[in-house]
Order: structure tokens, then sequence, then C-alpha cells
């Protein structure tokens, strides 16, 4: 049975030969002819050196492939070819090159699985890093705060954790996630497998041009890497790795509209996406170009209810729904884009529209359900709109 | 050496070489260092100076500190010394003492060749800031603003990493060498910079690129047989430096290109398919391609002049004390002495171009110099590409090495850019067909109005198809101040 490979290659059209990675790479799996420099599959090992050296950004190219290209192959390019089709059934086609860690791309794969094919990029996000750090080699980073979000009454305990980064390069991108391996060992003695939280800042970071990002964190008291990372104190040094993801991202398209829904932490991509639309754009569409649907036991175990509520309504419209407020009834997401189905109906028809989901797997029946409703209302068939919405790089899942 | 790879902001000048336990070192340069300041703030206009610009600065020299990105205003750069991590156990590469243990201190008997070396690849850094300065004025974009400044402040840092070789291990005279390097100036009557080709002033955007691509690429082919050095920390030095100065060929390659890629476009959607055709094709605002070719001819010519004579004995014994490499040594597969060793060196008997076997021990500069014309071949063949794609019947191509030279056995003679010899007169004649001339100097000069809008590019120049550090079109590279 064949597996699915991830290669990495260099575009020839913007390569300008200087060979600077060629002299970085530790182990000389980079080398050239006289027309081309190009990576040995058989030698990289994805360390990621090559990449911030490369004065033209044409080294950091990946395709999935099931059979490798050679270096003969390679040194014959003129162009980069194409990510080649998979049949849909294929290995291949499940694998995207979302992390190079193959424990992680399950883990990404199984929270995407969610969007019913799969995912694409938006065709203006910006690219992103991948797997810059991996389990042997990780980003060492320092906890520079961790903060309760959700209320002391609250039985639900949320935390906004802010790593410092340092002189650590980490890019990252809104939507983006970080791996956590927790240290300590499994009950059956192996190292714990990672687990991912989305970065809940905007890629300039927390606070603009400071290298740090924060991540936004539930304490599951099963969860051994939630105990870890909520008890964490200032000052605490932890191995992250990452960043993964690159699929689940923004536009950068000044007319795109975001439709975003979730619940609990789920929310932690879409502040990501907020703070960069008001750092990037400011506040001065017509109509809010965001929509942000939030589904929470009670206000106050919504996290970042605070803050939400100072981002002006004409750059986010908010849609805060609560399913256990005493003498109200309960409330979900699906029941609040039903109420919304005519905002809702003209994004489903709108070419520069995009639907973001993200919080736990139970919430995606519901969702998926109220679409359903919307797109019968106005004589279409969800599934058919979803399926070229996504083709289009426009409807995105992240669920856990 | 993992903590030798970090960055230590101690002091005043980061640095990776241990400063703050160096204090006679340490004072030196911090003497040095407000006439570096000074010098710095005299040339760049103060528009500039006052401006946010997104650099890339190192903050550690393994590969993954190396490009952090930020907005900086350029007085505030952190120049720094960075050494490239020092390899354990390290051998003399090349020459009679190939095989023995490198040295950390500079042996008596090389200590004036070391010097002389290094004070001459110190002079071209500054000289290219003083060559570009009034390039900002005329920038075709913030994106290519952006990169032209990073240019400048790497070759600031470059500069400063001769002259901390020069304080570190040359005592007095090392002192004085340093602050002849903020004396002399480009194109100076009375102090000029050291080499020729680093006294032509660089007059527009296409010069720039064109000595970005020839000339810098001279210096990298002078770095890299300097990195092969068996004086260890200027192995070091030039190795770090060389990673910085792929981004400089990186410009001038893709400066050039999307010059020709933005004529061949105008071109075709005029439905002028004549490369010849010069007035339309220069009555749509772009430079048309015969005159890129001629400004190739001028700086290509120039810059192999800087490899010095085909056959010379001091190249022949910085060799052989292993002082400084042949490009690539490590990969070559011989002696690395060249004891018995030949190589074919140009020539001209009767009248015609000949290659005739010499010690390869004294043809090392011929060597350096086949190179760097094999190097720079390579992006040429890429802009031809392009303009193939587009579908214009051009081709551009480099000189013959003969062509229009100043040094060496070619040195004056009549001999066109396809290797002939011609009589002094028809030579003379022919050289407006090969040169630049006034008129298109001017021609060029007219298009050089500046575009300061974010996104937007001047209509004789493509935009670049990947943002820097990964941005997206419109990113902002430059904030100016406009006060």
């Amino acid at each position: 049975m064949t597996k699915p490979f991830k290669q990495h290659l260099i575009d020839p059209e913007i390569c300008i030969r200087c060979h600077t990675c060629e002299a970085t790479c530790p182990i000389e799996a980079i080398t050239h002819n006289d027309d081309n420099v190009v990576v040995d599959f058989d030698k990289c090992n994805f360390c990621m050196d090559c990449i911030p050296v490369c004065p033209t950004g044409s080294i950091d190219e990946w395709r999935v492939v099931s059979v490798p290209y050679t270096v003969d192959a390679q040194f014959d390019f003129l162009e980069l070819p194409e990510q080649e089709d998979f049949p849909a059934s294929s290995p291949e086609q499940d694998s995207s090159i979302e992390a190079l860690d193959a424990d992680v791309a399950d883990l990404l794969a199984q929270a995407h699985a969610g969007a019913g094919g799969k995912s694409r990029a938006p065709d203006s996000a910006s690219k992103p890093a991948i797997n810059l750090y991996n389990a042997g080699k990780p980003a060492v980073v320092t906890v520079q705060g961790n903060y309760r979000l959700t209320s002391p009454q609250s039985d639900s305990d949320v935390r906004h954790i802010i790593l410092d980064l340092g002189r650590v390069p980490f890019p990252v991108l809104e939507g983006q996630s970080v791996g956590v391996v927790p240290p300590g060992l499994d009950d059956s003695g192996k190292p714990y497998l990672p687990r991912l939280y989305s970065v809940s800042s905007p890629r300039d970071g927390e606070r603009p041009n400071y290298n740090n990002l924060s991540l936004t964190v539930k304490r599951e008291d099963q969860g051994v890497c939630s105990r870890y990372l909520c008890d964490l104190k200032k000052g605490d040094t932890i191995n992250i790795t990452g960043p993964f993801g690159a699929t689940f991202l923004m536009p950068d398209d000044p007319s795109a509209k975001l439709l975003m829904i979730c619940t609990g932490t789920g929310s932690a991509p879409f502040r990501g996406f907020t703070m960069r639309y008001e750092r990037s754009h400011g506040d001065t569409a017509a109509v809010p170009p965001l929509m942000l649907v939030f589904g929470a036991r009670t206000p106050e175990s919504l996290p970042y209810f605070g803050p939400l509520k100072k981002i002006p309504d004409t750059m986010l419209s908010k849609h805060l729904v609560f399913s256990r407020v005493e003498g109200q009834q309960k409330r979900y997401v699906q029941d609040e884009l039903k109420q919304q189905h005519e905002n809702v109906a003209s994004l489903l028809a709108d070419p520069h529209a995009y639907i973001y989901i993200c919080g736990l797997r139970a919430m995606e029946d519901g969702v998926e359900q109220a679409l359903t409703e919307i797109a019968q209302g106005v004589g279409q068939d969800w599934i058919t709109i979803r399926d070229q919405m996504r083709e289009q790089g426009r409807y995105h899942v992240e669920t856990y | 050496m993992a903590a030798m790879s970090n960055v230590s902001y101690d002091t005043m000048i980061p640095n990776n070489v241990g400063l703050s336990s160096d204090r006679r070192v340490l004072k030196a340069l911090e003497k040095w260092h407000p006439g570096y300041i000074n010098w710095w703030n005299d040339l760049i206009p103060q528009k500039f100076q006052d401006s946010l610009v997104y650099l890339r600065t190192a903050v550690s020299v393994d590969a993954k500190g190396w490009a952090k990105f930020d907005y900086v205003k350029m007085p505030d750069y952190r120049w720094g010394i960075l050494l490239a991590p020092q390899v354990e156990d390290r051998k003399i590469p090349c020459g009679e003492s190939t095989g023995e243990a490198v040295w950390q201190e500079v042996p008596g008997e090389f200590r004036s060749t070391l010097r002389r070396l290094i004070v001459i690849q110190g002079d071209t850094e500054p000289a290219s800031i003083e060559q570009q300065r009034f390039l900002g004025n005329s920038a075709p974009s913030l994106y290519d603003l952006r990169n032209l400044f990073q240019i400048n402040v790497e070759e600031g840092r470059h500069l400063w990493s001769m002259v901390y070789l020069l304080q570190k291990y040359f005592g007095a005279d090392g002192r004085e060498e340093a602050d002849g390097l903020l004396q002399r100036s480009s194109g100076s009557e009375e102090a000029p910079r050291m080499l020729g080709a680093f006294n032509e002033e660089t007059p527009d955007w296409l010069s720039f690129f064109m000595f970005t691509y020839f000339t810098d690429r001279d210096g990298k082919m002078q770095l890299e047989s300097l990195a092969q050095s068996g004086f260890d920390p200027l192995s070091r030095t030039c190795r770090f430096m060389l990673t910085e100065e792929a981004h400089h060929m990186f410009v001038g390659e893709t400066g050039v290109g999307r010059i020709v890629q933005r004529t061949c476009e105008a071109m075709k959607a005029a439905g002028i398919d004549d490369p010849y055709d010069t007035d339309r094709i220069r009555a749509l605002g772009v430079i048309d391609l015969p005159t890129i070719q001629k400004k190739l001819n001028l700086h290509y010519s120039l810059s192999l002049d800087l490899f010095g004579q085909e056959v010379s004995t001091n190249a022949a014994n910085a060799f052989n004390a292993g002082i400084k490499g042949r490009y690539m040594e490590h990969r070559i597969d011989d002696d690395h002495k060249l004891t018995n060793a030949t190589y074919p060196v140009a020539r001209v008997v009767d009248g015609k171009i000949v290659r005739e076997d010499a010690p390869a021990l004294t043809a090392i500069n011929m060597r350096l110099r086949d190179d760097y014309k094999r190097d720079a071949a390579g992006g040429v063949g890429r802009w031809n590409k392009a303009i193939q794609k587009a579908g214009v019947e051009f081709q551009l191509q480099l000189p013959h090495e003969a062509f229009h030279r100043h040094i060496g056995v070619f040195a004056g003679q009549p001999i066109d850019i396809n290797g002939d010899f011609l009589s002094q007169d028809e030579f003379t004649r022919k050289q407006t067909d090969w040169l630049p001339t006034k008129a298109d100097g001017d021609f060029i000069q007219s298009l050089m109005v500046p575009v300061y809008d974010a996104g937007e590019y001047a209509g004789w120049i493509a935009p670049p198809k990947v943002g820097i550090d990964n941005q997206p079109g419109d990113f902002e590279y430059v904030q100016l101040h406009m006060a």
C-alpha cells in the first residue's frame, strides 16, 4: 500500500540560485546542477533550517505526492508542478500540507472533517509557515501571563495564556494552531501525544509588534494537557511546536464578509480574526463585515465576554446565545442562525462571503441543519452551496 | 557552541563575539561608533532616516534566528558584529599548510597581506551605500525602497564586521585603517574608494539593479574565497555575510527581471513586435530591451575588472598561504595545493584571444572570474526565459569577457562584445551601440519618479511575484516620514 508523501520543493521560477539554503542545510539534503536547486526527498528531514535563510520565498513549497519527485526530475523542472489531483477516496486526498508531523496532520484532518471534503485556504490568504518546530526541536517559550476569562462563579475555567516568544521566530497567522506536548509519560509509559490549540491573537502579536501570542484553553478535569496549561505560572517555560494549519485562514480581501460560528474556546481563532481586522482595516465599512454567532452556557462562562462587547457594531455584529440562563429559554447557535436567516441567506449567495465554524464537534449537526433549512428557504441546496464554497476556500470547519 | 550563536545585547554593539569581556576592543569600537553614525547620518536623506522601514535584523546567526522582520528607523538599526558559529577542528583548506589547524590569531608573516585583503573588502561596503545614497528619492515603490535600505543597512553591518577584525587583530595599524574606511568616499577627488567600480555613481534604479546583480556578485565571489580562509575569524565573518549577500543578489536579479517583464508586457499590449522600435517603446514609458542590454554590458565589464590581473603572484601567495581559497574549495576534488596543476588563462596572441595553460597557482583570479561568469550567466538565462515566455524575440547576453576592459590582458583593446578585434576607429564608432549614451541615461532618468503609495509600482517595472516576509501585495514596507 502506498503512503502519501509530503515533499519539499523549491520554486524554480522564483529561486535565484544563491545556494544559501544549500550552504545552510545541516545534512546536505539540498543540491544543484546548472539549472535548478533541489531538495533530495530521501534526505530531507523537515528541519526547516533552510526556510528563513532564503531571500526569495521560493523555498517554502510543499506537495502531497504518491511518488516523490526524484532529484533528476526536479533538475528538469521549468516551473513548480501543480499539486496532483487524487481520486476522492485515495489516501492522498485526505492528506494536505497542514502539518508535516503525521500525528498532528491526523489531528487536523479529523478537526476539518466536518467540512465534508478537502479544505482549501482562501485564495487571498497570506501564506502560512508550517511546522517550523517539532517535538524533536520544539520552540522554548515563556509564559507571560495566565488569566482566567470566565467569572469565578462559573464552573467553567477558561484561560487566556500569553506566551512570550522572546527571540524565537514563530510566525503565525490567525486560525493556525500550535502544538503542546505535556511533560511526563502516559499510563503505558510513552510520551503524550501533542494537543493542538488555536492561536487567539493576530499575526503581529497579542500586542502589536511584540513577539508574543495567546492561547485560549479550557480546563478539562481529565485533560492532562489542559490542566498543565491552565496551571502555568508567569515565567514558566514550555515547549511548543508548529505553527500548524494551512487552510483555516482569513482572506486578505477588503470586500470579504465573514460569518464566524463558535462555541466555547472555539472563539479563539475568531478573536484573532477580529483583532487582525481591527488592526488592518479599522472601523470604516458601511455594513459590518464580520458576523459572530457565539454560543455558551451563560454570559459568565463566555470567554472574552467583556472585551467582545467593546468591539464596535459597525465592524462586528455580535450574536451571543446562551443555553443555561435561568428563567430563559435554552438557545443554541443554530437557533440564532435560523433567526438571522435573511442575513445568512444573503451571505450564502454572496461570492465574497466566508463561513467558519469552530468549537465542539457536537455543534456541527445543529449548524448543518440550520444552514440546510435557510438554504431551502431560498430554494437552494445547502450541500451544493457548501461544496462550492469549500472548493473556493470559503467554508471552513474546525471541531474537536 | 549554542550559546555563541545567540546575539548578546549587553553592550551598545550587538555581537556574538563576547565583546563585553574584551574591554580593549569594545573601547576601540565605541570610539569608532560615533564616527560611523555621523557618516551614516550625513549620507542618507533625513526624511528616510525618520521613516519606519520593515527591515530584517539578525537576532542570532543560526538558521531560525536569522530573519526577524520589524519596523525600524534606520539610525536605530542594531549594527552588530556577527560571526558564523565556530566549526570545531576546522582545518586550513588550501595551500601549503592544507590540513593543519586554522589560525585563531593572525600569523605574523601574513599580517600585512591579511590586513590589505580585509581593508579592500571593507572599503567596498560603505562605498556602495555612498553610491546609492540618492536612490530613495526616486524609488519605484515602497517595496523597492525597503529593499534598497535593507541592502544599505547590511552593507553598513559588513563594514562593522571588517572594522571589528581590524580593531581586534591588527592593533594600531588596524585602528588607523578602520578610520580610513570612513574617510575615503566614493567618487571623491582627494580620497576616492580603493576600487574603480565603487567610484562610479549609481544614478538610477536600473543601474542599481545591475550593480547589485553584477558588482555585488563580485563581492559574493570574494567573500566566498575569503570564507575559505585559514584565518578563522575572517572565515566566520565572511560566512555570515554571505547569508546576507544572498538578499542583494535577489534584489538585483528580480529587479532587472521585473523591468524586463514590464517592457515585454507593454510592448505586447501596444502590439509592438520589434524590440528595436526604440522610440515607440520608450513612448510607452518603459525601458527598451537594447538599452537594458547596454547597461548590462557596462556593469558586467566593470565588474570583471574587479577580479584583477589574470595571472597574479599576489593571488598565488594568498592561496599558498591558506589566506584565501577558491570558490567552493571544499567541493573541489584535487590536492588543494596546486603544486603541479595548470589552468587555462586568457591571453592575446597575434591579435587573437586564446587560452593557454599557466600554473594554476598563479591563475587563482582567472579561475574565480570564470566561476563568476558561470554564476552571472544563470540570471541572464532566467531573464531570457521571461522574454521568450512573453513572446518577444530578443535575447539578453553577457558580452565577451574581453569587451570594454580596463584591467588585465584585455585592458584598452578594441574588442567587441563578441570577442572580435576591430580597428580602433571602428571600435570607437560602435561604442554607442554597446554602451549606454548620455541620451540613454537621460531617458532612464526621466522615468525615475518616486512612487510612495503602498502596493503601487512605477510604470516601468512589474510588481514582485512574492512579497518580502510573505507580506501581501499592498503591504506598507516603509512608513514614510514626510514632515
